[in-house]
């Protein structure tokens, strides 16, 4: 999957700018944004549902066209999109066997619940299923043409750790098999652990593409030291000062919250500087957290922003 | 394609009160209204006369021995009122010139003042110089409710041809259903033709239910052929649906096709004759009216199920309701939004 200098515009919002991307067969791509990044729209004009302003697109060697060539391009295709709502009035195997009907060599009603482990709510009306069984439903009426590329936009918003598991383990089966996978997600954990490589996006843009271990890396040091100070700011020259303490690669003042942060090599030497040079300028601390590096750190470094709203 | 027809019924009869609209609505309306004007006449004419004058009790006595007329002597306030509210349809005041006090504009008090007056100038002596028989005719197909069948039928046509596809259509591109069908193989030509499949099966379930029901309550027979009769609803069908997908073609909320449905169903619900004939409304008004894919469409109905016409005497009605059709199928085809 290839798509070189994308660009999209909503009246005066520019949703994509010029993006550029290469998705190799059987990896596992995650975009990663915050709200309104252009995640959805980049993920559908790639999809075929949303024409460019700029740009060009090759899904599996094809450009999109109309057609038979698109129809024979969409057979291999499994898509789930991130606002859809299925006929509520169906059932699960009503609403698989409509989604089936589309293609010639789609997967069985039965396998594909199979493989999403919903064969107990086989009967049961789309209305009635829960948030996290709706979304496997989803991503069931994705996977029933037996894709070669799956797209999944945000499949994992708003559900509850086990949901969201399950689905983890949904997409790792069809990689297994072999299928390519592009998702778009919020959270870095997700992306972390199930995408070979990552794109993260701000404003319609990639700052950043790499594998989730390397962009880590680039931030020099796996962790973070987060603090914040009942008085506010802690005076004069705090910044330098905490850049100067041993171990800390970088140090900010968070924009919201007046907390501080600190990406540090070794904790364990950090830390009781970091006390010290506190009580050496009499600030009291209210809050003091430590943990591994994250992508959202990474995008914290890149922006200055959080990646979602606190 | 049969999935996505056979997806479409299961929504449609998986909706309680969609059904009862579609079935029911009809039937209770035809039921309703037969009962109201079952008699084909005006039956008995209530008339009112004044008490005090002398001979009000004889006159009482002589009009109400009429079997068109039930006279009941009132006091004046009473008569009033009675005749305010329509509940008799003439007041008379005796004394040596009678006098008649009724509203000119309602039919019923005209009636009923040629019968009183007949009955009053006979009993003062008048003779009629020329002798008379009445021959009255009551055939089957004359009557009110074989006037209203066909057009509740072209109503029910129209209904849900237009509510059946619109709000489905709308529905799905609100929840973008629609936009999910677009990333697949799916043909746009199949989507918009399950909503005809579908229709087709309601429609056979539809017009069993009314013509069945006219037939075993009232009597209500089919002069023309089934066949004919199937035929032109088909077309009606097929055209409602066309219409149905227009007018759901661009508009992207069910308060906006709502609207729009209204706008469409209201002045046909009102001009195409379903309840009365056109002919009422100006003679400038009549070429428009006609034009009316509803007016055809009953016009054809009434045709073959009170007059008994064949196919062939029908083609202009039938060329109006497939042209409509056909027209608001291309229209709606170009213009479709997709997602
Ligand atoms: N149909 C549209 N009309 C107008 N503006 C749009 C439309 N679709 C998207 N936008 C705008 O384009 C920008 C990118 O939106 P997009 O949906 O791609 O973001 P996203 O990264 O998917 O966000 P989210 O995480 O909330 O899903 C936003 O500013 C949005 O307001
Ligand atoms: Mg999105």
């Amino acid at each position: 999957m290839l798509c070189r200098g994308l660009t999209k515009r909503f009246g005066d919002v520019v949703a994509v700018a010029g993006l550029d991307l290469t998705i190799a067969a059987g990896e596992c791509f995650g975009l990663l944004g915050p709200n309104g990044a252009g995640k959805t729209t980049t993920i559908e004009i790639l999809e075929g549902l949303t024409a460019p302003d700029g740009g060009e697109v090759a899904l599996l060697g094809q450009p999109w066209r109309d057609g038979a060539e698109g129809r024979a391009l969409r057979e291999r295709l499994g898509i789930q999109l991130q606002d859809t709502q299925l006929a509520d009035k169906l059932t699960v195997e009503e609403t698989l066997a409509l989604f089936r009907s589309f293609y010639r060599n789609a997967h069985g009603v039965d396998e594909v619940l199979a493989l999403v482990e919903l064969e107990e709510k086989r009967g049961a009306r789309v209305v009635t299923l829960s948030g996290g069984q709706k979304q496997r439903l989803a991503v069931a009426c994705a996977l029933v043409s037996r894709p070669d590329l799956l797209f999944l936009d945000e499949p994992t918003t708003g559900l509850d750790p086990q949901s969201r598991r399950q689905l983890w383990d949904i997409i790792r089966r069809f990689r297994a098999a072999g299928g390519t996978v592009l998702l778009t997600t919020h959270y870095m954990e997700e992306a972390e652990r199930l995408c070979d490589r990552v794109a993260i996006m701000d404003h319609g843009r990639i700052i950043a593409l790499g594998t989730p271990t390397a962009l880590i890396a680039s931030l020099g040091a796996d962790h973070v030291v987060e603090f914040a100070l009942v008085e506010g700011a802690g005076g004069e020259g705090l910044d330098a000062d905490l850049r100067g303490l041993p171990g800390v690669k970088v140090a900010r003042a968070r924009a919201t919250g007046g907390g501080h942060s600190l990406t540090v090599a070794e904790v364990h030497r950090a830390v009781p500087a970091l006390l010290a040079l506190l009580e050496r300028r009499g600030a009291e601390l209210s809050l003091l957290t430590t943990h591994h590096a994250t992508l959202e750190d990474v995008f914290v470094s890149l922006t200055g922003r959080q990646l979602r709203d606190p | 394609m049969f999935q996505l027809a056979l997806a479409r019924m299961r929504e449609f009869y998986r909706e309680p009160e969609a059904v009862f609209w579609v079935f029911g609505f009809p039937i209770v309306l035809a039921f309703a209204l037969g009962l109201a004007f079952r008699n084909a006449g005006p039956g008995e004419l209530q008339v009112g006369v004044a008490a005090g004058a002398a001979g009000d009790r004889a006159l009482v006595a002589s009009l109400d021995s009429s079997p068109r007329l039930a006279a009941s002597v009132l006091d004046t306030g009473e008569a009033r009122r009675r005749l305010r509210t329509g509940r008799i349809a003439l007041l008379v005041v005796p004394g040596d010139s009678l006098i008649y006090r009724y509203d000119s504009t309602r039919t019923e008090s005209r009636l009923a003042r040629l019968e009183v007056d007949d009955i009053v100038q006979r009993a003062r002596g008048r003779r009629d110089p020329a002798v008379v028989r009445d021959d009255r005719v009551a055939a089957a197909g004359s009557r009110y409710i074989d006037f209203l069948i066909p057009g509740l039928l072209g109503m029910n046509l129209l209904g849900s041809g237009i509510w059946g596809v619109g709000f489905s259509v709308v529905q799905a591109r609100q929840k973008k259903l629609l936009k999910r069908f677009m990333a697949t193989p799916m043909r746009r030509s199949h989507y918009l033709l399950s909503f005809i499949l579908s229709r087709l099966v309601f429609l056979i379930l539809e017009v069993a239910a009314l013509v069945g029901f006219g037939w075993l309550m009232f009597d209500v027979g089919v002069r023309g052929s089934w066949l004919t009769l199937a035929g032109i609803t088909l077309l009606g069908a097929f055209a409602f649906a066309g219409l149905g997908l227009l007018v759901a073609s661009r508009a992207r909320t069910i308060e906006g096709v709502s609207g729009l449905m209204n706008l469409v169903m209201l002045p046909m619900w009102i001009l195409s004759g379903t309840f009365f004939s056109y002919a009422r409304f100006p003679d400038a008004m009549i070429p428009f009216v006609k034009a009316l894919p509803l007016t055809a469409l009953n016009d054809a109905l009434r045709a073959v199920m009170i007059d008994g016409t064949g196919v062939a005497a029908l083609g202009v009605p039938l060329a109006i309701v497939a042209g409509w059709g056909a027209l608001s199928f291309v229209i709606a085809l170009q213009i479709f939004r997709w997602r």
